[in-house]
């Protein structure tokens, strides 16, 4: 028996069931990992005290009171998104559309305070934005579905090339109303006026919006988990041939649920204009839709952990800029530190499914000796 | 035998999926110039202990011995490199390509069609393999394809051929075939392990039979010297009984009438030519066929599921004898005219279950329009799964389980149980026993049996003909998309049905003796398959 045995180092394995803390345990154990490794890569890149790095991270995100309101403003405009594209994403129907959908929803807002300027008073022109931008949404978020469900088309592509005919329409109108003339920019419509501006509430910006964002929240963890609707969209998503087996009709489905999933990412763009910036450009959603695509699948489609994922990200996002700001810090360092810890909170998913074993060596050669 | 070293030895092998335990401590011995039948239930371990050898996973514990030493199988390849070949059952062919493409795809060495074509052919003249190597895999019958699979590993110099369950697909005269050529290959020296369900295979194949049973290794012993019954008994831990009661039809009136049926596939090719039957209530009508013959369509044309060419009639015959058409309704339409009609189709879990979701939400799958304008019940389903789980004994873990973690013999229980729940008086099962192990088949037979004297019509699409013979009313026999013709199921020949199967009509005995001799003419027939 001098022939060596060639075990492999290690080989991988599916778990079994594991306990529901066991996750939560992976999960946390990576953060801390990451963070260590940020902190190594500090001090060896920065020569500054990692500690120093964090502090400000979470300052930059939760240091002030206008700030935390910021910080949690930016999270309901992403969990906003995140909730629009999940039910599509339920149904395995790749809506990367997001951002397009959500700029058509702040064109529609931002036309409608344009075009009738005083004529309304603010309640009403509030509804009518309202419902302009969910139309403009759901429009957006329906041909590409039409398309799929008739033709057959791919929807990626579809849904991704929709972003730019929205971001092409929404440069035009920019310069159709801009002012000054030649600036190419429209100004902060009704500055003076408010009107089409969403209310504060308990004196703060931001509220009304916020909270908006938390009834859709609920809402949408009902429709999916308990209504009808969300019943097909999981059969749909799982299986085409079993929904058309039980009588469900797909196509029905799918365009019904991109409707949906546009109409939110409206209400979104109309969140954005009405409750945030009260104007319109190009980079008004900056990119929100396809984060969104991250936050859904992080939280693996339940709502509610999506507003743990968006908190996240908009954490870092927060944190970063600060950290490059107040320490005088290259932009690309701290994207360096977030790519790491996105890296970890990822990555750790495989080992919540799968477990490494090691190759067992002593038992294996006393075996072998004896 | 014993004497010499055998070509595989197992020793104490063991591996678990998480908590499960898939092979505890498994020993097994194959020797070279033998082939070994490899018996056990679904989910005795049987596929995962070839796996092993196959390189596809590997051993948490115990070892492997190739001629007496000790190898590491740590990927494919290296099980190649060991001279291991395994057929799987499903085939992995490039449709496009020929037969010799097929098989030299992959190799390292330098690419001489010339040279592997003359080099297949003399494989083919050692074994009997009957095979044009310049044919194309689309134009091949799944027979066909499987010899190419077997000559695949052959050309690589497998000495070591594992076959997962090989004749699940054939008729019987390509099976009779295929043992023919394995006994050549075990003449020539080759070590063979065949996996199967089918007794009187394992009788007519095999030299040795190795049962494992909930994934232990119960032991071996000599096929000449076992009964059927001494080897089901081994696998399954406890006497059963082998078998299927037919009861004589109580009243059978017309349920369904087919007339004139006719269905072209999406690339416009003719699946069904101008089919016309009837199935009775209280009856059993078993529809046999060689795979692709035209039975799926047959059935997801009554359920709705497959538009028909103008002309084709499907007629669901009332109690009072009113007949109500079927053809141009969808499944929910045919449920909205009250006509209870149940199908458990060919593909569990892509098609008649969802794999992902639990055992209730599956029940749900029928009903979940049923009931409050909004929201879904979910009491409802979740009673409807205790009561499938409790009167068909499906062991799951609870019913909170994906689907797709149950062993075949419980998911096609839960489809079964959900289809027969809602009391149908026509009930069409898809090779409702496919892959599933004795016990499990014997409980489908018994259930499909119990809808029979209910008074529901069921049409059986079956690959078995011992089985659809013992079970079956009425037997009609598709060939190429068209009714080849119907016989009673009592006193049926089963050489009989096994020509029907590749002949319109099939042919009287000594038609059918010239015919065997010239065996060619038989499989083109047969080659109307087409995927």
């Amino acid at each position: 028996m001098s022939e060596k045995k060639r075990e492999p180092l290690f080989h991988i394995s599916k778990r079994g069931e594991t306990p529901w803390y066991f996750a939560w345990i992976v999960r946390i154990v990576a953060i801390i990992l990451a963070l260590l490794v940020c902190s190594v890569i500090s001090v060896v890149m920065t020569e500054k005290n990692p500690f120093e790095i964090y502090n400000y991270m979470y300052k930059g995100a939760f240091g002030r009171a206008d700030k935390t309101l910021v910080t949690f403003r930016d999270v309901a405009m992403l969990l906003c998104i995140s909730l629009a594209v999940t039910p599509a994403f339920k149904m395995k129907f790749w809506n990367i559309g997001g951002e397009g959908q959500a700029l058509m929803g702040c064109l529609a807002s931002a036309a409608c305070m344009i075009l009738l300027k005083d004529t309304l008073p603010s309640w009403l022109l509030i509804v009518v934005m309202l419902i302009s931008s969910i139309v403009a949404g759901a429009i957006w978020g329906g041909i590409p579905a039409l398309f799929k469900a008739k033709w057959n088309t791919n929807e990626t592509l579809f849904t991704l090339m929709m972003n730019y005919v929205a971001t092409q329409l929404v440069a035009f109108f920019c310069i159709m109303w801009e002012s000054p003339k030649g600036s190419g920019k429209i100004p902060v419509i009704n500055q003076r006026t408010r009107i089409g501006w969403l209310p504060e509430l308990f004196g703060e910006k931001y509220v009304f919006g916020i909270l908006v964002v938390l009834v859709i929240c609920i809402l949408m963890y009902f429709y999916l988990n308990y209504s009808k609707h969300g019943y097909e969209i999981s059969v749909v998503g799982e299986s085409q041939r079993t929904a058309q087996y039980v009588g469900i009709k797909v196509e029905k489905v799918i365009i019904r649920t991109m409707l949906l999933s546009g109409a939110v990412c409206g209400i979104a763009g109309f969140l954005l204009v009405s409750g945030n910036d009260h104007t319109l450009t190009t980079t008004l959603v900056d990119g929100r839709g396809f984060t969104a695509v991250m936050v859904s699948w992080l939280a693996k489609f339940n709502p509610f952990f999506m507003i743990l994922t968006s908190l996240l990200l908009v954490f870092l996002t927060r944190g970063a800029s600060e950290i490059s700001k107040k320490m005088q810090l290259n932009e690309a360092f701290p994207e360096i530190l977030t790519g790491i810890i996105l890296f970890f909170i990822i990555g750790c998913e495989f080992f919540i499914a799968y477990k490494i074993n090691f190759r067992k060596r002593t038992v294996k050669e006393e075996t072998l000796n004896a | 035998m014993n004497q010499t070293t055998a070509a595989v030895s197992v020793r104490n092998v063991t591996k678990r999926f998480g908590s499960v335990l898939a092979n505890d401590k498994v020993c097994l011995d194959v020797y070279r110039g033998e082939i070994l039948a490899l018996l056990g239930e679904n989910g005795s371990g049987k596929t995962t202990l070839m796996n092993m050898l196959s390189g596809i996973y590997y051993p948490d514990e115990g070892e492997i011995f190739i001629d007496g030493k000790p190898v590491t199988i740590t990927s494919p390849k290296e099980s190649f490199r060991l001279g291991i070949g395994m057929i799987h059952q499903h085939f992995k062919l490039v449709d496009v390509f020929t037969a010799a493409e097929n098989i030299v795809l992959g190799l390292k060495e330098k690419l001489d069609m010339k040279a592997a074509i003359s080099k297949i052919e003399k494989i083919c003249a050692d074994y009997g393999f009957e095979v044009d190597p310049r044919q194309k895999v689309y134009d091949m019958s799944v027979s066909q394809k499987q010899t190419i699979e077997i000559i695949k590993v052959l050309y690589r110099g497998a000495d070591i051929l594992i076959l997962d369950e090989p004749t699940a697909v054939l008729t019987p005269q390509e099976t009779d075939k295929l043992f023919a050529i394995l006994s050549n290959m075990r003449d020539a020296g080759k070590a063979i392990i065949i996996i199967t369900h089918k007794m009187h295979e394992v009788q007519a194949i095999s030299d040795r039979v190795a049962v494992l049973r909930k994934g232990q290794y119960i032991g071996d012993v000599r096929t000449a010297t076992a009964t059927a019954q001494e080897l089901t008994d081994m696998m399954v831990g406890h006497s059963v009984s082998l078998n299927i009661e037919r009861s004589e039809p109580v009243n059978p009136r017309p349920r369904i009438e087919v007339k004139n049926l006719t269905v072209r596939n999406e690339e416009g090719a003719i699946k069904l030519d101008n089919v016309s039957f009837t199935a009775n209530s209280g009856e059993i009508l078993g529809i046999a066929g060689i795979a692709g013959s035209g039975q799926k369509e047959l059935l997801e044309a009554i359920a709705g599921l497959q538009p028909v060419e103008p002309g084709s009639s499907i007629a669901y015959i009332e109690d009072d004898g009113t007949p109500d058409e079927l053809v141009g309704k969808d499944p929910l339409a045919i449920q909205d005219m009250g006509v209870s009609l149940s199908f458990v189709p060919e593909d569990r879990l892509g098609m008649g279950l969802v794999g992902n979701m639990d055992l209730s939400d599956n029940m749900m799958l029928r009903t979940f329009r049923k009931g409050g304008v909004f929201f879904t019940d979910r009491k409802r389903p979740r009673k409807i799964a205790e009561n499938v789980v409790k009167e068909l004994e499906v062991s799951t873990p609870s019913l909170s389980t994906p689907v797709r973690r149950l062993s075949g013999g419980n998911v096609q229980k839960v489809l079964v149980g959900r289809e027969i729940t809602s009391a149908p008086k026509v009930l069409l099962t898809a090779y409702a026993v496919r892959g599933l192990d004795i016990n499990s088949s014997y409980t489908i037979y018994n259930l499909i049996n119990d809808q029979k004297k209910r008074g529901v019509a069921v049409v059986y699409v079956g690959e078995d003909l011992d089985v659809l013979i013992e079970l079956c009313d009425w037997i009609l026999v598709l060939c190429g998309g068209k009714v080849s013709g119907i016989v009673s199921g009592r006193g049926a020949d089963k050489q009989e049905i096994g020509l029907m199967m590749t002949r319109i009509g099939g042919l009287t005995p000594e038609q059918a003796a010239d015919i065997l001799k010239n065996e060619t003419a038989a499989t083109e027939a047969g080659g109307a398959e087409n995927e």
